[in-house]
């Protein structure tokens, strides 16, 4: 199953490899792993899309919480996060299909942020799924390029993940 | 007050009180070494890293305090790795500083340069890589904060020997705040009282104590609860000593290699009280089939450890010394007769095997060792079927304190364990108990003992083989040995001689006794080699 776990870190060289180390040593899998700064340039924050079963979360989390510089951790219940994902994808349209391709893009909101007489290149941010559906209708026109992110989660309504003082 | 940052380092660890640092000196570390030259504190020189690593390890396990290994950059820093490895998995709290090449160097394959920080990285508590000289104040007394206290282990310091160089103001901070780092410490009160009514409701209770107990000082207050509440006693590896071996409520140790009275009492108790105990895969086979059967209370100071290796009905974090006092405030002496008289019935009386001429039984020896020396001796095992000999036939008294390498199963520790040990508590006797494969992994502390006069008792069980490997050839592989045969080990009693140690050899009764007393009542530094069969096996 998968678990959405944000980690606020100390804003510190050599934390996220502390973290990847962490993951690889003790055989947790990870399928993303993105890290950016906060509001509090002191601090970082990480957010890990893990796999495993309750143990493991339970696991990551204990081992996450014993890194000194990891200063909390929090992995989401189901429902409880909005999480986002950037892709930027080139596709190898000339002009004949250009129109096709930004009907997909207008109706998945995504965006057309470069274009050249033989490519198009195409910008979407949204979850994960919605992602992966974009991706196999743009498919067939011939991506010759294609980048994503690893997922960003917020917690939904008024409450904040936030460092005790 | 404008000094070198590596006169701070020097500085800081007066702070600390560190008296005795061990270590190996390399260009990258000189500044360091020139100023530790200023301070009182005494420097053993090892003869190779790993063992600076080690001797510290044995000081800081006696002291209960962080303790010091230095070395340079490089391979001096690579070298330490398994000494700090076998830190981390027996909890001992180190402060390894080591050298590093110039900022700038940093990154370009410089001579001597290793990613020590990165290579150090699963086998530390923490790590720091100094890049502002500032800091050298802010990170030594985190350091030594975050290495004694929760759970120790070891701390690595990497200082750019650019950084040793420059000039900052000096004044050592005396707080330490840590916003990812707040171990707790006392146990949930509400939890106490659940572990305290599960105690009482337990018809066959059992406290399995592991090394934590020595971690947190709380031998007294193990021993008291188990006394008050008459509840028998076994121990990890690395809880040996924690219970007088003759008290009747200690049962021995568990494990593969443990003894059938404490395997039969984990199999049998309704309630397991795990004390610092991480229930590691030498000490419970089969915790799955265990924690179906019995009710587990673990007491850890590490979250981590509890629900790890095995699921707990009652968990309870925090220092085992505070939480067991908080459980001895509120317990009432209780009596458990049944279930005591049940576990009289599995002990056996001591047997030793008849030997061929010309060896001692290993484990007589042994058992004779423990009834001649000192009551607070410390006796240090290393590695192999020496070290399963020394803990199920050494008898620890009260004060007396068993070390070893339990968790990584390092080879060659017991030697420089023991020089530390004995340079932390010079009044006790220290003595080292290993095997011809061990020593010859560490052999060459000899003279960092020599030289700075470091007087341990060295007990070398010699059977020209990897004894443990043979005898896993032997059981799991046919019988087809290989690469377990010392042949071209040099005679050890010589070689103690030719250190200027002295040395003798054990083939019989008559010289064993000797040998024995010798150990006992020598003031300086001997060497005795016990001849074992071969064949002799490992329980």
């Amino acid at each position: 199953m998968k678990h959405t776990i944000s980690v606020l870190v100390e804003n510190h060289s050599g934390v996220l490899s502390r973290i990847s180390g962490l993951f690889s040593r003790r055989g947790f899998n990870i399928d993303s792993l993105a890290v950016g700064p906060t509001h509090d340039p002191a601090v970082s924050r990480i957010t890990i899309i893990a796999d495993g079963d309750d143990y493991t979360v339970e696991q990551i989390e204990k081992q996450l919480n014993k890194l000194v510089e990891v200063i909390k951790v929090k992995t989401f219940a189901q429902g409880e996060c909005m999480a986002r994902e950037l892709l930027l994808v080139k596709v190898a349209a000339g002009a004949d299909k250009r129109q096709d391709i930004m009907t997909i893009c207008e109706i998945a909101n995504a965006r057309v942020i470069d274009l050249t007489t033989g490519t198009m290149t195409l910008e979407i941010c949204d979850k994960n799924e919605h992602l992966r559906r974009f991706e196999e209708l743009i498919a067939p026109y011939g991506i010759i390029e294609m980048v994503r992110t690893g997922t960003i989660a917020i917690q939904k309504g008024a409450e904040v993940i936030a460092p005790k003082k | 007050m404008r000094i070198t940052a590596a006169q701070a380092m020097a500085k800081c660890l007066t702070a600390e009180g560190v008296s005795v640092a061990f270590g190996y000196p390399g260009a990258a570390i000189c500044p360091f070494y020139d100023a530790l030259l200023e301070t009182d504190i005494r420097h053993i020189l090892v003869r190779h890293e790993a063992n600076a690593g080690h001797e510290a390890s044995g000081y800081a396990r006696i002291t209960g305090k962080p303790a010091v290994c230095i070395a340079t950059s490089g391979p001096g820093a690579v070298n330490l790795i398994t000494a700090i490895a076998t830190a981390y998995a027996d909890s001992v709290p180190l402060i390894c500083i080591t050298g590093q090449v110039n900022r700038e160097q940093i990154g370009s394959d410089a001579f001597q340069e290793a990613d020590i920080t990165g290579a150090a990285e699963p086998f530390v508590k923490h790590s720091y890589l100094v890049s502002d000289p500032n800091d050298i104040p802010r990170i030594f007394k985190e350091a030594f904060y975050i290495a004694g206290t929760g759970r120790p282990g070891p701390v690595l310091i990497d200082v750019p020997m650019d950084v040793q160089r420059e000039e900052i103001d000096f004044e050592y901070p005396e707080k330490v705040d840590i916003r990812g780092y707040k171990p707790t410490v006392k146990g949930n009160p509400m939890q106490v009282k659940r572990v305290y009514k599960a105690l009482c409701e337990a018809e066959k209770p059992l406290i399995c104590v592991g090394g934590g107990v020595f971690a947190a000082g709380a031998i007294e207050e193990v021993r008291g609860l188990a006394r008050k509440m008459q509840i028998p006693v076994i121990t990890t590896m690395m809880g040996i000593s924690a219970f007088p071996s003759g008290d009747p409520l200690f049962y021995g140790m568990i494990g593969t290699h443990g003894v059938k009275t404490a395997n039969r009492a984990v199999q049998e108790c309704d309630t397991l009280f795990l004390v610092g105990a991480r229930v590691g895969d030498r000490a419970v086979k089969t915790p799955l089939a265990l924690e179906k059967t019995t009710r587990i209370i673990h007491i850890d100071i590490d979250p981590a450890e509890i629900g790890k290796n095995i699921g707990a009905d009652l968990p309870l974090v925090g220092d085992a010394r505070l939480v067991l006092r908080q459980l001895l405030d509120i317990a009432e002496p209780a009596k458990h007769d049944d279930w005591l008289a049940h576990l009289e019935t599995f002990r056996t009386e001591k047997v030793f095997a008849d030997v061929p001429a010309g060896t001692v039984n290993p484990k007589l020896f042994i058992d004779t060792l423990s009834k001649a020396m000192p009551d607070d001796s410390v006796i240090c095992a290393d590695v192999g079927q020496n070290q399963i000999w020394t803990c199920t036939d050494y008898r620890f008294e009260d004060r007396g304190r068993f070390i070893t390498s339990g968790g990584m199963g390092t080879m060659g520790y017991s030697l420089p364990a023991a020089i530390g040990a004995k340079l932390a508590a010079p009044q006790r006797t220290v003595c080292a108990i290993c095997g011809d494969g061990s020593l010859q992994m560490s052999m060459m502390e000899l003279a960092t003992a020599v030289q700075h006069e470091v007087p341990v008792k060295l007990v070398v069980m010699t059977n020209t083989r990897l004894g443990m490997v043979r005898e896993l050839q032997t059981k799991g592989y046919g019988d087809r040995q290989t690469a377990v045969f010392l042949d071209g080990s040099p005679d050890f009693v010589k070689l103690a001689e030719a250190y200027g140690i002295p040395s003798m050899r054990v083939t019989d009764k008559e010289s064993m006794d000797a040998a024995i007393k010798r150990l006992a009542e020598d003031e300086g530094l001997l060497l005795v080699e016990v001849t074992v069969d071969k064949d002799f096996p490992t329980l």
